[in-house]
């Protein structure tokens, strides 16, 4: 269990984190959704200790993670797979952790299988490794202790596909045991095949927080029609929303309450179903592009 | 490299999730629970201590400079035994050639050893699992330390047997010409040393920027305070009282009197204990990116 609360941080006038509250709760996989630079790794880093906070608190299994006395034991982290001294071989660096975790030795060859880094690999120095390689000897420290809660920073950067499947298997596994996986991206479909729950952070702010299905479901009707503009009009007379989607638009109305609306205008319906994600995806795009313009701004 | 889920599968896992997962979890939770130990005991320091040796060798860096300083021993020992004349065959001549290579290169061993966390970003890892830098700081200051007196306590001895060698194979006295109290000045001269790279490793926290920091400070500030010295008479009687490195630099000859301890100790809390201690309050602050 995860609980962040009100956290901010801010950097002189500006401010990365804005009261960013949320939990992640054991058994499920709670996906930190956001743009580059919405300040997920930031809360992230703050979450362990590595960032001091402007102001809130955070807690891991209901202790500041600085009072956790053993962290690795209890929560195992990958915030940047690039972060290792590049002269240090894979085991070493696993050595390492074990040691500082005092867990048994037999852990890094368990590991080292899970992660499915050869021997020869793991002899080889990190300097040498591939992003993916890296990404799994980072997945293999924060794992090597047994943690009861994982939080991992952009796990699936550098692993190629089936990689991918791979770490979602595992991290699915993980949650199915009572873990509580934080897990973030930059890229909502990633996220949306594995999460149970969301997080959406845009200039660090939350935006949208929530089970997925919830999320999902908030997301009303797609309805396309021969002339979209008559239904968009038919149904703003009848009281719901109606928003250009592509292709189409999207209203919260439910499928019954388009028909009946499409019927009495005379308007035939090419398509209806539910939005699923088109409204998280949409309002992820608008957050992206709020955010690629402050960049061109600055 | 985004993948591309098929609606199918989303569909099936938004839909068949949140119920199935619910009741799953709930049982696992218990089992897990009762399973974990509800403490864990901390991490006792001689741990971290450990974990802080080797990690001084295990990488090539940390494992060449220690090589390098024991292989600039032997060569030194070597090139006194070859060239030096028999007069020179001393215990002091020995101890020193060997003492040289090692008092410029041991100060960069605590630097690295401080710098490595960030310019490699080990950190990040690192103080995830000891959240508490202090106690990182601490480890690392004593591992140095302890590397520090090793390696000089190798130095004197190869140093000894160098000088029986030597004049065993020519022939002459064997002398015995460094008392132990100018070894226990060379000894804390050279403590002082790696504690002034520790220092500089702690404030710039980057191992170029302290590297050439610190040989600035060893072969560039010498030379300058001595061409001031020579040339501005109230700096020379001034020099004491404000150049640490000369202090240091007195203590390899020894015979320190009351006004010496006290010079030292003013030049040192200023250009050592200060920036140290400042160091030290922004290195358990500073972000760790």
């Amino acid at each position: 269990m995860i609980i962040v609360d009100s956290l901010t941080k801010k950097y002189g006038g500006f401010t990365a984190v804005d009261h960013v509250t949320f939990r992640a709760e054991p058994g499920r996989v709670t996906g930190f959704l956001g743009p580059n630079g919405a300040g997920k790794s930031t809360t992230m880093r703050i979450l362990v200790g590595l960032t001091p906070a402007t102001s809130g608190a955070a807690t891991v299994l209901g202790r500041r993670y600085a009072d956790l006395p053993n962290p690795g034991r209890e929560i195992g982290v990958l915030l940047d797979a690039s972060a290792q001294h590049a002269g240090r071989t894979g085991r070493e660096i696993l050595t390492l952790a074990q040691r500082t975790m005092r867990v048994p030795r037999g852990r890094i060859d368990e590991m080292l299988d899970l992660v499915s880094l050869s021997e020869e690999e793991s002899a080889r120095r990190v300097r040498d490794y591939s992003l993916g390689m890296r990404q799994r000897l980072g997945i293999a420290t924060a794992l090597i202790g047994d943690p009861e809660v994982l939080v991992l920073d952009e796990p699936a950067n550098g692993l190629d596909p089936a990689g991918i499947r791979w770490m979602r298997d595992l991290l699915r596994s993980y949650a199915n045991k009572g873990s509580t996986v934080l897990l973030s991206s930059h890229l909502l479909h990633e996220i949306e095949v594995i999460a149970d729950d969301l997080v959406v952070i845009g200039n660090g702010r939350i935006v949208a927080n929530g089970t997925k299905s919830d999320l999902l479901e908030a997301a009303g009707t797609f309805a396309g029609a021969a002339d979209i503009a008559v239904l968009a009009a038919a149904l703003t007379a009848a009281g719901h929303t109606a928003e250009p989607s592509l292709g189409g638009l999207r209203t919260d109305a439910d499928a019954a309450q388009v028909g009946q609306v499409a019927l009495a205008a005379g308007v035939p319906l090419t398509e209806l179903r539910p939005a699923d994600g088109a409204g998280l995806e949409e309002m992820f795009l608008e957050l992206t592009k709020d955010d690629a313009r402050e960049e061109v701004a600055a | 490299m985004s993948i591309t889920p098929t609606n199918t599968s989303l569909r099936s896992a938004s839909a068949g999730d949140p119920e199935g997962a619910t009741t799953e979890v709930m049982e696992n939770t218990h089992t897990a629970e009762s399973a974990r130990p509800t403490e864990f005991e901390p991490i006792p320091f001689r741990t971290v201590l450990g974990v802080e040796l080797r990690k001084a060798f295990d990488t090539r860096s940390g494992f060449w400079l220690l090589a390098a300083i024991a292989a600039a021993g032997v060569i030194a020992t070597g090139a006194v035994l070859a060239f030096a004349n028999n007069s020179d065959l001393t215990y002091d001549n020995f101890a020193g050639a060997i003492g040289v290579p090692m008092t410029i290169l041991l100060p960069v061993v605590a630097i690295l050893a401080v710098t490595g966390e960030w310019s490699q970003r080990a950190g990040l890892t690192t103080f995830t699992l000891v959240p508490h830098r202090g106690r990182v700081i601490r480890a690392k200051f004593v591992v140095t330390i302890a590397i520090g007196v090793a390696s000089m306590a190798l130095a004197l001895a190869v140093g000894a047997l160098g000088n029986i060698v030597a004049t065993g194979i020519k022939g002459i006295d064997t002398t015995w010409d460094l008392s132990p109290t100018s070894i226990l000045y060379i000894v804390g001269a050279d403590l002082i040393g790696m504690t002034v790279g520790f220092m500089l490793g702690v404030l710039t926290r980057n191992s170029a920027g302290a590297i050439v920091t610190y040989f600035s400070y060893w072969f560039v500030l010498p030379t300058l305070s001595m061409v001031l010295a020579a040339h501005q008479t109230w700096f020379k009687s001034a020099q004491p009282w404000v150049d640490f490195n000369w202090d240091q630099g007195r203590m390899y000859d020894g015979g320190f009197t009351a006004t010496d301890w006290a010079q030292l100790a003013v030049t040192g809390t200023f250009w050592l204990l200060l920036p140290l201690a400042f160091g030290l309050w922004r290195v358990v602050r500073a972000e760790v990116k």
